[in-house]
């Protein structure tokens, strides 16, 4: 296992952008807490704190659809990648509106479970885990389709107490049917209210890899720099050699698990502030551009949320509908009555 | 004449050549076993999974993401049960993400008492995964029918899981696969794999053709203006040894073997029923919450005042397993004896 130390130069145009996809990311999941306390959305559950991991995440992705592009086995606090991949604040705020015209669930899921065929986004749901076990499948498929393209999962560190973790640690590294997959497990230090040190033994979550014979790395991921250079390092290990990759990422938690808690910000280092800072040193932002920032993505957000106002919620005849592929009359749907 | 074995082996390897079948996968699934009912000998695309069922409906899952089209297996219906929130995921992923995803997958397993399985070798799954919106769901009776119904499942662009009365696996028919060698001592000498070294065989697959049985079709195994039996499975083949004795006492017994349980064929039920007027429900899960007590709700529902007997569910006692010693077996799950008496209570009870 290798510790990071790398801070590599980013050029300052992709720092400004990266800030800027953090600021959105930040400013969607913050205007969704406001609509869940506005009673405009029901639960919520996000990512504020892993901008810094998250953004160059989707920035590297290799985005498209089939086995020559990277297929994603995303978690509930996956917005940055997401934004950083090209989706829209409109199509995250219309989920959590729960309006028909949410592009992931048309009002069927909680905010922040994406589906997304054309950029090979899994469906998402809440169980913990269960998208290490379904990561191997398409990263099985790169391994016989060959190409560059490679599996992305990731989940919290929590979640890896689950048999599910151990099982993918085994079917990527099966021997001599090794697969291409970085496999991610940002480590916020919590499940929903259990501190992770109250019931992992284990010095380093990514330390599990090691007696599989897999490559592993923990790293900063408050840290721009030091998460973009150890992405940057995974993937191209795993496009090339075609196997897997364990990568730890350790973020921050801001705002609590979940509306179920609360989602009050808590007292945890913000990696954007922390960015900022490093963006005013370096005179590649100044004070009054990061401000406009910002206040162009609340303008943004507040904008999006008037305009699902206006956009219509499912009806309650739509329940029907894609319960089975090719039953465009619900046929199959309801042959066990209505 | 094939065994079911057999024929599913005949279905997956038509599949592979002719329905773009990617992988065929499971414990013990790929060689040199070929999976413990030899249901996967000689298959292209079969290899050996670990043992971790949750891992292997997750891999089906990730592999019809990914555009392949897989078969997965868990070896019995008795280790399945700790995947059911895989198997939910695998119904809604269609529904969750408003259509942008289907999942043309077939998972198949071995369900049912009948071979001394004990407790955890006789589990029924009916029930259970009937009870998983989004997946088609079919169990044959005959080899022909499994050939039929494996092919329509490989062809299918949902979810299908394909359950396997373990006890019939051996058993054969009396039609022919289309292609099937007359002889069946020819068909053994060209895609059962030998004892001993297998390392260097290869199965030669008869000149195997199209034949589907469609999902949501039953069949209507004998005609009877009495009583309905409705069921699927071995108990179709008990429940027509009920019907022959009974049919000496001068009751005629209608039964039809459901062959998909969803979507059910609940059109050739009514029609059944509307005729005899009198049904029996039959199949070997345990009675609480049973698929059949589903079947017998709508009937009532739907059917109330066409019916001139109280509708009727026989099915395994309510116990959490199937006991080794044959006794305990037989008094878990009908037996002959037991259709008989039900199809003939049902029959004569007074209107």
């Amino acid at each position: 296992m290798q510790k990071s130390t790398l801070r590599p130069r980013l050029e300052p145009a992709l720092q400004v952008r990266i800030h800027d996809l953090m600021v959105k990311t930040r400013c969607v999941e913050e205007r969704m807490i406001k609509m869940n306390r506005d009673g405009e959305g029901f639960f919520w559950i996000g990512a504020p704190g892993e901008e810094a991991f998250g953004v160059p995440l989707g920035l590297q992705v290799k985005k498209g659809q089939g086995p020559d592009f990277d297929y994603l086995h995303l978690h509930y606090r996956s917005s940055p990648l997401i934004m950083a991949m090209g989706g829209t604040m409109l199509d995250s705020l219309r989920q959590m509106g729960m309006r028909a015209t949410d592009r992931y669930s048309a009002g069927r899921n909680f905010t922040n479970h994406y589906a997304i065929p054309e950029w090979n986004v899994a469906p998402m749901a809440p169980t913990i885990e269960t998208q290490y076990l379904i990561a191997p499948g398409t990263a099985w498929v790169q391994r016989r389709h060959g190409g560059d393209g490679i599996t992305i999962v990731n989940g919290g560190d929590a979640g890896t107490a689950e048999g599910d973790f151990a099982s993918c640690l085994i079917w990527s590294t099966r021997p001599g049917k090794e697969i291409p997959m970085l496999i991610i497990v940002v480590n916020n230090k919590f499940g929903i209210s259990t501190s992770h040190g109250t019931q992992h033994g284990v010095r380093n979550i990514a330390d599990r890899g090691i007696p599989h014979g897999m490559q592993t790395k923990v790293i900063n991921g408050n840290d721009v720099f030091e998460s973009w250079a150890a992405i940057d390092e995974a993937m191209r290990y795993v496009r090339t050699e075609r196997r897997p990759f364990l990568l730890e990422a350790h973020v921050s938690r801001l705002n609590g698990h979940s509306s179920s808690s609360g989602a009050n910000r808590v007292d945890e280092l913000d990696c954007i502030l922390e960015f900022e800072k490093q963006l005013l040193a370096d005179k590649i932002r100044t004070e009054a551009e990061i401000k406009a920032t910002w206040e162009r993505w609340r303008d943004e957000a507040n904008a999006c949320v008037k305009q699902l106002r206006t956009e219509p919620f499912p009806e309650a005849s739509d329940i029907w509908k894609w319960t089975f592929h090719n039953d465009a009359d619900n046929t199959l749907a309801k042959a066990g009555g209505d | 004449m094939a065994n079911m074995a057999q024929a599913i082996r005949m279905a997956l390897a038509y599949g592979e050549k002719h329905l773009g079948v990617t992988d065929v996968f499971g414990e013990d699934v790929g060689p040199p076993l070929g999976g413990v009912f030899t249901a996967t000998q000689g298959l292209r695309t079969s290899w050996n999974s670990p043992l971790d069922e949750r891992g292997i409906i997750g891999m089906a899952y990730g592999i019809a993401v990914a555009g392949g089209k897989p078969v997965a297996e868990i070896q019995f219906c008795d280790y399945i049960f700790n995947t059911i929130d895989l198997l939910k995921l695998v119904g809604n992923a269609h529904w969750g993400s408003a259509g942008k995803f289907n999942l043309p997958l077939v998972v198949m397993t071995p369900v049912g008492a009948g071979i001394h399985g004990s407790i955890y070798h006789s589990h029924s799954f009916d029930s259970i995964m009937t009870h998983i919106p989004g997946w088609k769901v079919v169990m044959p009776c005959t080899p022909i029918d499994a050939y039929g119904l494996m092919i329509a499942a490989l062809k299918d662009t949902n979810p299908v899981m394909f359950m396997k009365p373990k006890a019939l696996l051996r058993t054969k028919g009396d039609e022919r696969i289309p292609g099937e060698p007359e002889d069946e001592k020819v068909l053994k000498d060209m895609i059962d794999a030998p004892l001993g070294d297998r390392s260097n065989w290869k199965p030669r697959w008869p000149e195997l053709t199209d034949y589907t049985v469609p999902i949501g079709k039953a069949k209507i195994v004998r005609e009877g203006t009495h009583v309905t039996c409705v069921t699927y499975g071995r108990h179709v083949h008990w429940a027509k040894a009920a019907a022959d004795t009974l049919a000496n006492e001068g009751i005629s017994v209608e039964l039809i073997d459901l062959r998909t349980l969803y979507p059910y064929d609940f059109d050739a039920i009514k029609t059944s029923v509307r005729k005899t007027r009198r049904v029996v429900f039959l199949n070997e899960d345990t009675a609480v919450t049973n698929f059949g007590e589903h079947l017998l709700r709508r009937t009532t529902e739907e059917l109330f005042y066409e019916l001139d007997a109280p509708p009727r569910l026989l099915s395994g006692k309510n116990v959490p397993g199937v006991g080794l010693a044959p006794v305990l077996e037989d008094a878990s799950v009908p037996q002959i004896a037991d259709i008989e008496k039900m199809l003939r209570e049902t029959a004569t009870v007074p209107a």
